[in-house]
């Protein structure tokens, strides 16, 4: 039993975060969250190269084939680096979906580019009563066309294809189909724009059943939970960085305990989440019964850490916390946008209550 | 990362689970509610049974009687005991924190006249650290022990001390030298409890049970030979022990919070909060369901610290984290307790109206200890201010 990276995997979340440390420094996230869709063609570009696009997909359809873990280290990184645009609801979003759901030939039409990095997607899901229960969908695929609402839509303006979950089905719909309209949102976090979708008589292509969902969605919020752990390492970073350098009372605030105990508590949730998002992406990986309920208690865990890890960073930072210069808001408004996406702690937590009191069922655990 | 068992893992947790199978004994429920003082001979015995299988201190070397057992094995040791609910050992202190230290620090003297007896819990040992004066601030202590020709004489008081009542020996931490800086005077003494001058008076503590006792020592003379590492390297060598303490308390507590996180669900379902059953009240859900996650997370944090350990090779300030952890969990799941059962919960051991017999009043009154004995939740957060974000001292 080892729970610490391989060589392998320790090589590529260091080559990742030497990436965008290089490729998408603060000034960069800046400029791009002052765009319209905070996209970046040469960016996105640069991280196809990398085989970051096709990072967990088949080798047949341009994949790197590599396993949830590692999808969770890159996560991570793009997460400490608060990498704006496309890439999560791309990749660990529209790409597990379709890899859940797809048939191959349909696997090679809308698979193969996102690897390729030629194609951005996203999933559109919830809808006006924001349940993110499958059941609670209202919007009925007929006659091949869609007409409806969906609502909370990640970088829907910037995707090629957008992938509908319906009552009835999985479909992909055409950027440019005819009797979409697409319109921002105007959420706090600018580095993922969020969107309201209207389809009326849109054609769209059935790619799956909506059972198909649920696992994909289990990988795309193992991969949200480790984005925030990034997020979190970043703020603890900033903030204990800051701790040590600014002085009041002619000593460095880090010295006194209510600082001091602050980002200890800082760091007890970000490395608490590491490992629930680590143990949660390996059961994943290798398909453990208690795969799903591990999904629910990372994001559980980490929607709460995040924003409390935010709430100490500004308060030990003081004014200058405040401040929109200052970068812990910016990690602070994606940590807010993320615990409600795949559902906040209360959600999940009522998960964890149907799974362990309702049925009974206790983690089979001897280990 | 892969969390599956190697072969060796399997090996070791397959041959335990036979002897445990064989050997664990079957009546501990007759005798676990009863006081300490009434069971110690039988888990004396107990103890002595694992030490004949081989089992008594896995994690020791080869060498001293123990298995080298990686620290996953040691975890998998842990969850096997917890899983059969095997009795405790009679000499935990000496087998967890005190035979390390004298492996790590002793002469060969000293591991020859006192390992093998702490195995066989023929000596049982206890460990003078806290004074009433010197808690937190342990390098401020005041006993002293003075030279006088070949031995130290030992004056002082200790306290919060585990085991006294019945420890043979204890390690005890005194001032060798008051004129330099106080982690810099201190030194480590074997002590011989039957020593004239040594006096032990029972502590009561707020549950009304006396885990716990007061010791007094009056012109104790002890040889200069039970020395325990250098003179006024005391500080190393009582940290060092505090570090075991630290590293393997949380390893064992996974199962135990699971069991009762599994018990309170169990009766939740039957019992009733605002006129149906606590478990389908939205609150006592939710809380229910946090402490079961974070019950996970407590071992998935041991897990990943457990491998860190593995590969650098001591246990380092991490083991802070898994305190602060454990503790504040188990007071959390204490409170659930309580507010499921409502007036019940008050109710105490022997009134027929309490729920298990009043374990929940008890673990309500005895977790609040958790974040203060082992290093309280402030030093804790000090060691991971400091030792790990490189925070400057604050004190």
């Amino acid at each position: 039993m080892q729970f610490g990276l391989s060589e392998s995997q320790q090589m590529l979340k260091d080559n990742a975060k030497k990436f965008f440390a290089g490729e998408c420094p603060m000034e960069e996230v800046r400029k791009l969250m002052e765009t319209d869709t905070a996209f970046d063609k040469s960016l996105w570009a640069k991280m196809a190269e990398q085989g970051y696009t096709g990072i967990i997909f088949p080798e047949e359809f341009g994949g790197v084939g590599l396993g949830k873990v590692e999808l969770a280290l890159l996560m991570e990184e793009a997460g400490r680096a608060l990498l704006p645009g496309p890439f999560f609801s791309t990749v660990a979003l529209a790409g597990a979906v379709i890899d859940a759901a797809a048939s191959p030939e349909q696997k090679k039409k809308y698979l193969a580019p996102i690897c390729a990095g030629d194609a951005r997607s996203t999933v559109a899901f919830l809808e006006a009563k924001t349940s993110w229960n499958p059941a609670d969908i209202q919007i009925v695929a007929a006659d091949g066309k869609i007409t409806g609402e969906k609502l909370f839509v990640p970088d829907a303006a910037v995707a090629d294809f957008i992938i509908v979950v319906a009552r009835n089905g999985v479909f992909a719909v055409a950027a440019k189909a005819a009797g979409m309209r697409i319109a921002p949102l105007s959420g706090m976090d600018l580095t993922r724009k969020l969107y309201q979708v209207e389809f009326k008589n849109t054609p769209a292509e059935k790619i799956g059943d909506v059972s198909a969902v649920a696992t994909a969605f289990d990988v795309a919020t193992v991969a949200l939970v480790c984005e925030l752990v990034g997020g979190m390492q970043r703020v603890l970073d900033i903030t204990v960085e800051f701790a040590k350098m600014r002085k009041q009372f002619g000593k460095p605030i880090g010295m006194f305990q209510a600082v001091q105990h602050q980002c200890a508590d800082m760091y007890l949730e970000t490395e608490s989440s590491r490992s629930a998002a680590y143990y949660a992406a390996w059961a994943l990986e290798e398909s453990v019964p208690d795969a799903s309920i591990s999904v629910s208690i990372a994001k559980m865990y980490a929607s709460d850490a995040a924003r409390n890890v935010g709430n100490h960073g500004i308060q030990v930072h003081g004014g200058m916390g405040f401040t929109w210069e200052n970068d812990v808001h910016l990690y602070y408004k994606r940590a807010k946008s993320s615990e409600t996406a795949f559902g906040d702690s209360t959600y999940h937590r009522e998960r964890i209550a149907r799974l362990v009191i309702d049925a009974g069922e206790t983690l089979a655990k001897s280990a | 990362m892969d969390l599956n068992l190697t072969a060796e893992e399997t090996k070791f947790r397959d041959e335990l689970r036979a002897w445990l199978e064989a050997n664990v004994p079957k009546d501990w429920n007759e005798w676990r509610e009863k006081p300490l003082e009434e069971s110690f001979s039988y888990l004396r015995a107990w103890q002595r049974k694992l030490y004949e299988g081989g089992w008594a201190a896995v994690s020791w070397p080869k060498e001293y009687g123990g298995r080298s057992a990686t620290l996953m094995e040691q975890s998998l040791f842990w969850e096997e005991m917890a899983r059969v609910e095997a009795p405790p050992m009679a000499n935990s202190l000496g087998l967890g924190l005190i035979g390390p230290t004298i492996i790590a620090y002793g002469t060969d003297e000293q591991k020859k006249r006192f390992i093998p007896k702490i195995l066989s819990a023929e000596e049982i040992w206890c460990q003078g650290f806290s004074e009433p004066n010197a808690g937190s601030d342990l390098a401020s202590l005041q006993t002293e022990a003075r030279l006088d020709g070949d031995h130290y004489v030992v004056n002082g008081q200790k306290v919060w001390t585990s085991y006294g009542w019945i420890g043979n020996w204890c390690e005890l931490v005194v001032r060798t030298d008051p004129t330099v800086a106080k982690h810099k005077g201190l030194s480590v003494l074997l002590i011989d409890m039957k020593s004239p001058g040594v006096e032990v008076r029972p502590l009561k503590q707020m549950t009304g049970e006396s885990e716990f006792n007061e010791l007094f020592f009056r012109d104790v003379r002890v040889p200069v030979a039970n020395i325990l590492g250098k003179v006024n390297d005391g500080w190393n060598v009582a940290v060092s022990t505090l570090m075991y303490e630290r590293g393997s308390y949380g390893a064992r507590l996974h199962l135990l919070f699971k069991r009762s996180i599994n018990r309170l669900i169990e009766l939740s379902r039957t019992f009733q909060k605002n006129g149906r059953p606590a478990a389908e009240d939205p609150i006592t859900r939710q809380k229910l369901a946090q402490c079961f996650a974070e019950i996970e997370i407590m071992r998935w944090n041991q897990l990943r610290a457990f491998s860190r350990v593995t590969a650098t090779g001591v246990p380092g300030p991490e083991g802070s984290i898994q305190k602060i952890f454990w503790s504040e969990l188990n007071q959390r799941i204490q409170q659930i307790a309580q507010e499921m059962f409502g007036p019940y919960g008050q109710l105490q051991a022997g009134d027929s109206h309490a729920v298990d017999n009043g374990i929940w009043s008890y673990g309500y009154l005895r977790t609040r200890g958790n974040t203060i004995e082992a290093g309280t939740s402030e030093v804790q957060r000090n060691i991971i201010g400091h030792f790990v974000l490189g925070l400057p001292r604050s004190y």
